[in-house]
């Protein structure tokens, strides 16, 4: 008898319980926009935060609340675009694909190292070393791969001792640019062929004693462009992607073989022509 | 009750009592939600919250509804089916009324629904004839210490990410020795009484 006494009493208690939490679900029930969660959903829900919201939801909210616009999530692309605007009942432009582009060419071999550095094997620690780290660049790659940890979507390997990026799977998010302790990840448009990878502020003639690859300041890129789009700023070339028609005759020209354009290594896994080392041991 | 008891209480539960580094209750979120200080904070923060009401909640329905049936020996099924329901309408109460509370805690309240911690708790409190002040108190100092517990540790693992470790003590075995040598320190604390 008390077995079934004390079975009654605990589904009785279940039964209780259960219909206070029904009855509470629905007297507290919060409103929600019901377009929040087909937009939530048709997110592609990475929350890499590449939208400039903490994570696809808060997006989603956003756009509903009319702070950000539709489109914006660049790891979904034109399809998400497609399905918030039908969720929306708007047109939906899609901004340009960008990705992110490590400025810095420097590998083992042709960048030189102060000195040999068996720390934490982390950008950020290396980097507030005296000197800014091991390299003898000031600007250049530590090689950790502060960037790699960081990148939620694997597009970012260090390969020797130089972070670069797979153009492919990056989506822009930049969550690599606020990990480097450097400041060499930039976004560049997708479709950008021709590219820079070099920070270096520093004058040609410094910059000649351990660096084989980093831009000289020549000016001889600039001279060559037709279009006006690339510029020596701080002995440093950089490229106005809104005047940049890659037509691609400055890359042959550059004494220092710096000046990368995509669609002449296609094959290649590395696209930079591995220059004549003094350096290497 | 005396301050000097509440103070004793307090000691107990978060130091020589700890209920992560000495009990080992609490384990599953120890070790999952311990990779970032400030997730553990938040995770800490609702095991306090929830102890204390879980405390609060069981004492009552002990004392007034088990106890009165003859039914005493059904305290940990009772109070499973207890804290879960508590914890589920806490949910949707908060979302409703306190949702800067809710955005703060939401994400770890389901998380501790079931938990041994929070269960364990209730239990104790009733093993040690706690009074209903003491319970809640005890709830929320064992919630403390698991807070305790939990920042520590991630504080530790955070540092650890950036360190070289042989391939074979990567990852989870790492932060199973880093508990170990926690608790191993909290140790020093079992000889710790007051009055």
């Amino acid at each position: 008898m008390e077995i079934l006494f004390a079975l009654a009493v605990l589904a009785g208690l279940g039964v209780v319980f259960g219909t206070v939490l029904a009855i509470a679900g629905k007297v507290f029930a919060v409103e929600e926009d019901p377009r929040l969660e087909p937009l939530t959903e048709a997110l592609p829900g990475a929350n890499c935060g590449g939208c400039g919201f903490s994570g696809c939801a808060a997006y989603a909210a956003a756009v509903l609340k009319g702070k950000a616009a539709p489109g914006g999530c660049p790891v979904g692309g034109a399809e998400v675009a497609k399905a918030m605007g039908e969720i929306l009942g708007v047109a939906v432009e899609q901004p340009e694909r960008s990705v992110a582009l490590v400025k810095c060419s420097g590998f083992f071999d042709v960048a030189q190292k102060k000195y040999d550095y068996d720390g934490v094997a982390d950008c950020k620690a290396a980097a507030r070393l005296p000197g800014g780290g091991p390299n003898e660049c000031p600007y250049g790659c530590l090689g950790f791969g502060s960037c790699v940890k960081a990148c939620p979507f694997g597009a970012m390997r260090v390969k020797n001792g130089v972070a670069n990026v797979d153009h492919e799977l990056c989506v822009g998010c930049m969550k690599c640019a606020e990990a480097c302790p450097k400041g060499l990840i930039v976004k560049v448009p997708y479709s950008a062929d021709i590219t820079v990878a070099c920070s270096s502020q520093e004058k040609g003639a410094a910059l000649r004693k351990y660096c084989d690859i980093g831009c000289l300041g020549c000016k001889i890129c600039e001279k060559t462009c037709e279009h006006d789009a690339i510029h020596v700023i701080d002995n440093l070339a950089r490229i106005d992607y809104t005047k940049c028609t890659s037509c691609g005759q400055c890359a042959p020209k550059c004494p220092r073989h710096l000046i990368r354009d995509a669609r002449l290594n296609t094959e290649g896994e590395d696209p930079i022509p591995a220059p004549v080392s003094k350096y290497a041991e | 009750m005396s301050f000097f008891s509440l103070f004793s209480l307090a000691l107990t539960a978060i130091l020589a009592e700890n209920f992560v580094l000495v009990k080992f209750l609490g384990i599953c979120p120890f070790l999952g939600v311990s990779k970032k200080t400030d997730t553990a904070v938040g995770m800490g923060m609702a095991v306090v919250f929830v102890m204390g009401l879980a405390s609060m909640v069981t004492w009552l329905v002990n004392e007034y509804f088990l106890i009165p049936l003859d039914l005493a020996y059904m305290q940990t099924v009772v109070f499973i089916l207890v804290i879960a329901a508590l914890v589920q309408f806490v949910e949707l109460f908060l979302k409703k009324f306190v949702p800067a509370l809710y955005t703060a805690l939401g994400i770890y309240l389901p998380l501790i629904t079931t938990n041994c911690a929070v269960l364990g708790a209730a239990l104790i409190n009733v093993q040690n004839g706690y009074t209903f002040i003491q319970s809640i108190a005890f709830g929320v100092f064992s919630g403390l210490g698991f807070t305790l517990a939990i920042v520590l540790f991630a504080s530790v693992r955070e540092r650890l990410e950036f360190a070289k470790f042989p391939k074979a003590f990567a990852g989870f075995p790492q932060a199973l020795v880093t508990a170990g040598l926690i608790a191993m320190a909290f140790m020093g604390f079992s000889g710790l009484s007051i009055g």
